[in-house]
């Protein structure tokens, strides 16, 4: 029978939560590395046994740990990230210039094909390479070193790569988002990239043309339609259908257009879902209601999905890299919360349930579907 | 013998319970431990000090024999007592909350 695994990493360590294909009842293992920071866990593509994680702390900085035995079992791996020749400088919190300086992994992204092979997006703002199973890194230093680097700059939570989508058909193109200065792609496995924020806009960026600069919170794609791309700015929801090249709003009828995540269906390439959050000043629900939209159309027309989440007093809000989907026939649709709960639903987004509820602030919230 | 105290989440990282006791060649000084100590649990690099440059993270201090050993050089020279083994060389994390 399959099966799902879901990797949560929250400010306290991480969870691994597993489930048959009913997806009814949850086994829990964890805290692993209790007492770090988890920003992200992600399962290889090609062996879901092999899992990384990003372990962080304040005090004694980075580990990268790697398990090949599905979570159960870990082990640290590589945990040197050097930037690449001259350290450079961006735009600072005054507009002054700062140097570049390594904090923390935020995403892993493990190759598509080779499970040794994986991305890492940092702050400040670089993506590593190891090609031996975590134990080195190599900056792919075009993006850090791109003309516009100067005139990054971080947003309030940090400047950092903190989405990588490799595109399925085409494994030199590679897609990248960085909080703030935007979407970067190359198209020749990392070593020279580009800017592709044409069409956004962001009321406080007065140049309507801003090669960078835009606050992306997130983008999605579905695996059989690499060439559409789905984001969620700080404000706004956008897509492009053409490799990101130009972006068009489809924020449509949600009640507000900021939020953090944002994901596709397994099945349905045009229907995805947000979470709505009231501000930038206020990060949680609009009147206390959990609500997740679902768009079937692509954006533009929304329905809220309420079934099964809190819709009084619930003042959580749900991080960037909180959400995915499994790839069972009845596709399930995961996030997680900064109050510790995990919802799931295993109907497209129709009902939820909390599946764990009492957790640390959830940081990350990846699926795997297992055989 | 020099023996190092280390805190929670590192002793749980370099897998020992209780105090590291390592064997350091003379002369015992800060960064002559701290590269000892790194040899002997090379999952420790990068954990106390940054890679490459070397220099204390900053939510860590040193201390020996009652002495904020935070600020020294590395090739400042570990008290007596820490080298005969009788006052541990300890690595101390930042408390944190509020």
């Amino acid at each position: 029978m399959s099966g799902v695994r879901v990797l949560v990493g929250t400010k306290k360590g991480a969870f691994v939560l597993t489930s048959d294909e009913r997806r009814q009842d949850w086994e829990v293992s964890g805290p692993h590395f209790a007492g770090w920071e988890i920003y992200h866990l992600k399962g290889s593509p090609v062996d879901p046994n092999r899992i990384y994680a990003s372990q962080s702390s304040g005090w004694f900085g980075q580990m990268i740990q790697r398990s090949d035995d599905g979570g159960k079992t870990w082990e640290p791996v590589g945990n040197e990230f050097a930037y690449e020749g001259s350290t450079g400088t961006h735009q600072w919190y005054d507009g002054t210039q700062h140097p570049w300086e390594f904090k923390r992994i935020w995403h892993l992204e493990p190759s598509l094909h080779d499970p040794d092979v994986v991305y890492a997006g940092a702050e400040d703002a670089a993506i590593f390479r190891s090609i031996d199973g975590g134990k080195n890194w190599k900056e792919l230093s075009g993006l850090r070193n791109h003309d516009s680097g100067p005139r990054w700059q971080p947003g309030a939570g940090g400047m950092a790569v903190h989405t990588i989508l490799i595109d399925p058909t085409n494994l030199q193109r590679i897609f990248v988002a960085i909080s703030a200065a935007g979407v970067f792609r190359t198209d020749d496995g990392g070593e020279t990239w580009r800017p592709m924020n044409r069409g956004l806009t962001s009321k406080y960026i007065p140049d309507p043309d801003a090669e960078v600069g835009h606050c992306v919170h997130r983008i999605a794609l579905h695996p059989s339609r690499p060439e559409t791309l789905f984001m969620q700015m700080h404000w706004h929801v956008n897509r492009s259908d053409d490799g990101a090249e130009t972006w068009r709003k489809v924020s449509g009828n949600l009640p507000t257009d900021f939020g953090f995540p944002i994901d596709v269906h397994a099945h349905e390439p045009e229907t995805i879902y947000v979470v709505p959050i009231k501000s930038d000043s206020e990060h949680f629900p609009i009147d206390g209601k959990l609500q997740v939209y679902r768009s079937r159309t692509g954006g533009n027309e929304w329905e809220a999905l309420t079934n099964g989440l809190p819709q009084s007093d619930c003042y959580v809000n749900v991080l960037r890299d909180a959400m995915a989907v499994d790839r069972l026939e009845s596709c399930g649709i995961y996030f997680g919360t900064t109050g510790g709960q995990v919802y799931a639903s295993a109907d497209s987004g129709d009902t939820w349930t909390p599946i764990v509820r009492d957790l640390p602030a959830v940081l990350s919230v990846e699926v795997q579907t297992l055989p | 013998m020099i023996r190092v105290e280390l805190p929670a989440h590192l002793r749980k990282l370099a897998k020992v319970d209780g105090e590291v006791e390592l064997e350091v060649a003379e002369p015992v000084t800060l960064g002559t431990v701290l590269d000892a100590l790194e040899a002997r649990y090379p999952v420790l690099r990068g954990t106390i000090r940054d890679h490459g440059t070397l220099r204390r993270r900053a939510f860590l201090r040193y201390f020996a024999c009652e002495q904020d050993l935070s600020l020294e050089a590395p090739d400042t020279p570990l008290p007596e007592a820490v080298v005969r083994g009788e006052e541990p060389f300890m690595v101390i994390g930042a408390i944190a909350g509020g």
